[in-house]
């Protein structure tokens, strides 16, 4: 199998097994491709991609540009704040209206959860979903699993950890689907006010005492409180969430046992992790931020294999 | 399908063992030559030269890597199969060495040519020579020529020129399939 499933990612929900291995092994490649001395390739010259960015984002469009721009791809930036959405246009007709400029290719970012898939179905280029609302952000849970992946081997039968604000966060949930689909044991810890419904229907279980949670898994991947999305106070203040769930080098020494961390970004020092812990051995922060470069390029290439090349006759 | 036999692993050996003296004429200590295998079929090609080298002539200190060129090809979007790649290992700088690129079959000529375009990924080689096994001659699509080959032959388009190599080094074989 040498093909993705999908024409499009829209999440980690719509992709097989065989599409993770097939990502990985491209992203090997491509991450010895990023670290010769010209790291530039020229497979996506003929491609243009539009970042269409409606919410923030620093590393996510920093990496996805980066990826384009070793791909040898033509790359146009779009942010919502400045845009003419702010004049009263839909996201359809902007699109489309970027699109007309024969762009082959689009990296969304929305605060709607679903928006990458409405964008598909009422455009005709390829989208890929850099994160929608709390619903999915599929390259990151890519990039988190690669990461562990080259450190500790296949993650069939691995204990993985995620800590933090599960409730709003579309890293977790994709993780959630990725680690399902490569076997992994998933638990999370966090306030139980900060536990989505139905969590265990995704073969989730939760810990609520993280020293306990830390002694079971082999990797732990720290997610940061999202106060943008709360709408209400779930938890009484950071001080409390820090000492309860706040990953210092006191808990880890703890737990007598080398654990892999990773941090999506971006991080709240003194909150979620400690400044010690970041800059520890056993974490791999700056590795996935090198294989989210990696990952991005694979996932643009494999998706740009399936745009058919036509040279206009006209 | 018929199968035509060119050549068995007695005159693969005696082919090996000549281009390697032909590659010591012209790079004599090998003090500034890579010699640097093909993904993916040329690696074969490129470890039994590499044992020729280490099994007559030990005192040789050669240099070497593995290039995969496929993120290079001319033919991405071209066909409805995903080009996949394989992995590179060339861990230093090629910049100033005299490069020799080791590959089984030369058709074409287009995969050398996109060799020869990842190869600058690595520094600004002093000189690019070609070493091939089988040399289909007469089918160039690009003006690519081999400085070191083992045979040539001459094939229809529509032919397959096939090289097999044993794991015990016995049935190494190279044929046609028409």
């Amino acid at each position: 199998m040498n093909k993705l499933s999908v024409d499009h990612l829209h999440g980690i929900k719509f992709l097989n097994k065989s599409d993770i291995s097939l990502i990985f092994d491209t992203a090997s490649n491509f991450k010895e491709v990023i670290n010769r001395p010209i790291k530039k390739v020229p497979t996506l010259r003929d491609i243009t991609i539009a970042n269409l960015f409606f919410e923030n984002s620093t590393r996510t469009k920093i990496s996805f540009e980066l990826a384009q721009k070793r791909l040898g791809a033509d790359v146009v930036n779009f942010s919502g704040s400045n845009s003419s959405l702010n004049k009263g246009e839909s996201l359809i007709d902007t699109v489309n209206n970027i699109l007309a400029m024969k762009v082959d290719m689009i990296v969304l970012r929305h605060p709607n959860p679903g928006s990458s898939i409405l964008l598909s179905k009422h455009t005709n280029s390829c989208i890929i979903n850099a994160g929608d609302g709390s619903h999915e952000h599929p390259t990151q849970a890519l990039l988190d699993s690669f990461s562990i992946f080259e450190k500790i081997g296949d993650l069939k039968g691995k204990n993985i950890l995620i800590v933090g604000d599960i409730l709003h966060s579309r890293v977790a949930l994709s993780n959630f689907y990725i680690l399902n689909l490569l076997g992994a044991n998933i638990k999370v810890s966090c306030p139980l006010s900060l536990v989505p419904r139905d969590i265990d229907k995704l073969n989730v279980s939760i810990e609520p005492n993280i020293e306990k949670a830390l002694k079971w898994c082999d990797a732990v991947n720290i997610l940061r409180v999202q106060r943008e999305r709360m709408l209400k106070s779930y938890f009484p203040d950071n001080r409390e969430y820090s000492m309860l769930f706040g990953l210092d080098l006191n808990k880890i020494n703890h737990v007598k046992k080398d654990i892999l961390i990773l941090h999506p970004g971006p991080i709240n020092r003194g909150v979620e992790i400690t400044s010690d812990v970041v800059e520890s051995d056993n974490s791999i922060i700056l590795d996935q931020v090198e294989n989210g470069v990696a990952i991005r390029m694979a996932i643009m290439y494999l998706l740009a294999s399936k745009l058919n090349f036509t040279i206009d006759k006209s | 399908m018929p199968i035509k036999v060119l050549l068995e692993s007695k005159k693969i050996n005696l082919i090996l063992s000549r281009l390697v003296c032909e590659l010591i004429e012209n790079h004599k200590d090998f003090n500034d030559t890579v010699l640097i295998g093909l993904q993916p079929r040329g690696v074969f090609l490129f470890n039994e030269i590499i044992k020729v080298f280490k099994n007559k002539h030990p005192d040789l200190n050669i240099k070497s890597g593995i290039l995969d060129f496929t993120f290079f090809r001319d033919d991405f979007r071209r066909s409805e199969k995903t080009l996949s790649a394989n992995s590179s290992q060339i861990n230093f700088t090629i910049e100033n060495k005299r490069i020799v690129l080791i590959d089984d079959v030369l058709f074409t000529g287009r995969s050398i040519k996109a060799a020869m375009s990842a190869i600058d990924s690595y520094g600004r080689p002093k000189s690019i020579e070609l070493l091939v096994l089988v040399d289909r001659r007469f089918k160039r699509e690009i003006p690519v020529e081999a400085n070191y080959y083992g045979t040539k032959i001459d094939t229809f388009k529509g032919d397959k020129v096939k090289v097999v190599w044993d794991k015990k080094n016995i049935n190494n074989k190279v044929f046609i399939e028409s």
